[in-house]
Order: C-alpha cells, then sequence, then structure tokens
C-alpha cells in the first residue's frame, strides 16, 4: 500500500501542483483569511498514505516554493510543512484506521500546530497580522479535509488500478 | 526528492526519518536566517521565482481570458457609447494639458530666474496587477514587471489617483509590491496646503492611513490633500496620496490623532504605473522596451 513506483508520483505531483495554485488563486477580500491551506492538506494525505515516498523532503521544497510564490520569509513554510508532515508520517498508520470524525480532528489539530509554527515565525521575525488570517485557515481548512481527502483517495486508487 | 527505500520488515518504521525532521529544519531556520536578517537569498528566490512564474500565469490567465472576452463582446451601443465619453475625456485633458504646457514654460523660468536645479520629468510605465495573492499576513501585491523591464527594489508604482505602493522584491518577470496600506509601510508626506511635512503609516485596512507624528499645534484639518514630499528618496515628490479624514487633538497627548483615506482605490485597481524617477537613473537591460515618457 505504501509503495509507489515512478509511474505512480506524476499523479501526486500534479495534485500538489494544484494545490500550489489554489493558493495563490485570487479570493474577494472577505474569504481571504479562510483560504484553506490546500498544499498543508495535500501533503497530509499523501504522507499518511504514502510515507516512504512523500514525506519530510518533499515538504520542504514545496514549502520552499510556497515561501517564494507568497513572498514570506524563505524557510517559514517549509519549516511548518516539515513539522507536520513528521507529525503525519509518525502516526500514519493509526490515521489510516481513525474513522472520519476522529481523523478530522486530527487533521484540525495539525492544522492548528502548522499556523502556530507560521505565527510564531513571524512573531520572532516581527510581523504583525490579525488572530483571524491565523484562525481562519485552521477552521476552513478542517472543513474542506473530507472532501480533500475524498478526492486525493479518488486519484490513488484509480493509479493503483490503473497499474 | 526523498530516497523511497524498500519495504523493511516493519512497516510503520519509515527510515531516518527523524535525521531527515532535524537537518531540514536546521536548514530551514538558517535560511530564515540569511532570508530575514542578511538579504543574502535574492538570487535564490529570484531562480525559484522564475519557476513559479508559469504556475502564476496559468492561475491569472482565465481572469484575462474572461476580460478578453468581456472587451471584444462588449455591443455596439456600449463601444460608441464609451467611444463618446473617452473623446469627450480627451478634449478636456487636452485643454488641461494646453495650459499645463504654458504653466511647465513658466515654471522653468521662475526656476532658471531662482537658480534652482531644473524639475527632470518622471518616465512612466504602466503595469498590470496579476491576479494572484501573495502574502497572506501582508498587502502585496504581484505585477507583471520584473527586473527584465528595469524595474528595481524600492520602486515607485502610482495609479491615476495616487500612489499605491512600492516594489519590494523583484522576479525577472513579476514584482512583488507592498501596498501603503500594510502596516509596516511608512512614507513621507506633505500637506499640500502649506507644505507640512509627516509620516504616513499604512494601518492593514486598504481604506485607512495614519499620521502618528502631527503635533497638536500644526495646521492641518480634515479634507487637506497629502502629497508625497520626496525626502525618503524612493518616492519623486508631489504625487497625490491621501485626503485627512479627521483630526482628533488630545490635549494631554504631545501628538494628534490623525487618520487619512488614500487617494488610489487600493484594493480595486488593476493598472498601475511604475515610475522611474530622475533621481534613480534607469538602468536600461538589453531588449527592454522603450517606456512610453510622459
Amino acid at each position: 500500500m505504501s509503495r509507489a513506483g515512478s509511474a505512480g508520483r506524476l499523479p501526486v505531483i500534479l495534485t500538489i501542483i494544484v494545490s500550489l495554485m489554489l493558493m495563490v488563486m485570487p479570493l474577494p477580500d472577505w474569504a481571504m483569511p479562510f483560504r484553506p491551506d490546500w498544499v498543508a492538506l495535500t501533503l497530509i494525505y499523501w504522507a499518511m498514505m504514502l510515507p516512504r515516498t512523500w514525506s519530510v523532503g518533499t515538504a520542504w521544497m514545496i514549502g520552499i516554493v510556497l515561501d517564494v510564490a507568497q513572498g514570506t520569509i524563505l524557510g517559514q513554510h517549509a519549516l511548518a510543512l516539515c513539522f507536520i508532515v513528521f507529525i503525519t508520517v509518525r502516526f500514519h498508520l493509526l490515521m489510516r484506521v481513525f474513522p472520519m470524525q476522529q481523523l478530522t480532528a486530527t487533521v484540525f489539530a495539525i492544522l492548528a500546530l502548522y499556523q502556530f509554527v507560521l505565527f510564531w515565525i513571524n512573531g520572532v521575525a516581527g510581523i504583525d497580522a490579525p488572530p483571524v488570517k491565523y484562525w481562519g485557515p485552521v477552521i476552513s481548512g478542517t472543513l474542506f479535509w473530507p472532501v480533500v481527502s475524498l478526492l486525493l483517495s479518488g486519484v490513488r486508487l484509480r493509479v493503483r488500478h490503473g497499474r | 526528492m526523498v530516497a523511497s527505500r524498500t519495504d523493511s520488515s516493519n512497516p510503520a518504521r519509515i527510515p531516518a526519518l527523524g535525521i531527515r525532521l532535524i537537518v531540514l529544519l536546521f536548514a530551514s531556520i538558517v535560511l530564515m536566517v540569511l532570508d530575514h536578517r542578511q538579504n543574502h537569498l535574492g538570487a535564490v528566490r529570484q531562480a525559484i521565482g522564475t519557476a513559479v512564474y508559469p504556475l502564476q500565469v496559468i492561475v491569472d490567465s482565465p481572469f484575462r481570458l474572461w476580460e478578453w472576452a468581456r472587451d471584444s463582446t462588449a455591443d455596439r451601443n456600449q463601444l460608441q457609447l464609451e467611444l463618446s465619453r473617452l473623446q469627450a475625456e480627451r478634449l478636456l485633458t487636452n485643454a488641461r494639458l494646453q495650459r499645463m504646457t504654458a504653466l511647465e514654460a513658466e515654471n522653468a523660468r521662475l526656476r532658471d530666474l531662482l537658480e534652482a536645479r531644473a524639475q527632470v520629468r518622471d518616465e512612466v510605465r504602466v503595469a498590470e496587477i496579476m491576479a494572484v495573492d501573495a502574502n497572506p499576513y501582508r498587502h502585496n501585491i504581484v505585477i507583471d514587471i520584473g527586473e527584465r523591464e528595469g524595474a528595481y527594489d524600492g520602486q515607485a508604482i502610482v495609479d491615476v489617483a495616487g500612489v499605491i505602493g512600492q516594489i519590494i522584491e523583484t522576479g525577472l518577470t513579476t514584482s512583488q509590491a507592498m501596498l501603503i496600506s500594510d502596516p509596516s509601510h511608512s512614507l513621507p508626506v506633505e500637506v499640500n496646503r502649506n507644505g507640512l511635512r509627516t509620516i504616513a503609516n499604512g494601518t492593514g485596512e486598504f481604506g485607512r492611513l495614519v499620521l502618528p507624528f502631527v503635533t497638536n499645534n500644526a495646521d492641518i484639518r480634515p479634507g487637506d490633500l497629502l502629497v508625497t514630499s520626496g525626502l525618503g528618496g524612493a518616492f519623486p515628490a508631489g504625487y497625490p496620496v491621501a485626503i485627512i479624514d479627521t483630526v482628533n487633538r488630545i490635549p494631554q497627548e504631545p501628538f494628534a490623532d490623525v487618520t487619512a483615506t488614500p487617494a488610489a482605490a487600493l484594493d480595486q485597481v488593476r493598472e498601475v504605473m511604475l515610475i522611474w524617477s530622475s533621481a534613480q537613473p534607469r538602468e536600461e537591460k538589453p531588449g527592454a522596451e522603450e517606456p512610453n515618457d510622459e
């Protein structure tokens, strides 16, 4: 289950690229603080399902790309993504057998941790942002998690049967 | 990419995960320190930014396509209406320009008499804001002009109504700019009516700036126009910035509580102008287009 050959990599890379695009997609002003962390959600899913291929190294590189795309401090998202992916990989067997409610609650905790790391780095760097910008993505990300995991498991199953 | 190993006997064990995490966390911290404290990583950012550029174009393209489709399917009536409106506007502007030429000549003559430094015109070039959201914690925009066209860090950006912000990071073909409404942005301004100099800070709201250093007895009142003073060096002088909104004089405090509304609609513009001011000679890169001198 956790082994993916090189043929299985392309779809995963595509989902990550789509998630990056969703991160820079313009939203109306009221919705901006509630943009789910698509990249974090996608990486959590793949780290949970295919932890041998998609783990902290991928998370770090995607994080650097995200930092450049968003103009945040270089390394900020890299560190935060690395950290949450580590936690996901560490507990991936446990998370896989969780029922959906419990898994969603876990994802909520992971996203909160992610935003806390970002918040903490911003604090050290002296960047001030209203709290809604930290809590908004956690709430919306948790709400979107069931949909995202459903879509991504569709991708995963198709890839597996295709081979 | 992470090396994918073959399955070991224990499926729960991912080899060397902790060590990799520690190495990567350390690498991130080093990067952050280099980037934030020393600003050493411009080239790295630019290289990765070039790789991100296609992503931004793809995200931006549906919006461009929509605009193009709307423009090309606008009906005849509407076009005619717009045409007549534009013609009327052009007549008006031309009339104003005539007076302007005379005034400019007079100004140059007077400056000559006073032996003051001649005012050089600023070069401008129109840029478009890309439909791409940047840093969620700041008021940033991405524009479609980069280092290749001669944009530089700290360059001033205005629109038809007033100052928008300045470039904080240049890529090869795109740049990131900070709006004047960003909480960490400060702009040296003066009151147009009497030349009172002060600083305008962003607040994090698009429609509000604050002037924290106006003394209680200063001659400033609601409705006053603030223009750039040109003292900071980044912005050329004389561009409108904001209109004073409220002046609240608090007797026991050293400074009055003054707020202003930006002249430009910061959250609505799509086309902006980059200014190459006379103080900062433009470095022409080979292959760059001629800017339209205005």
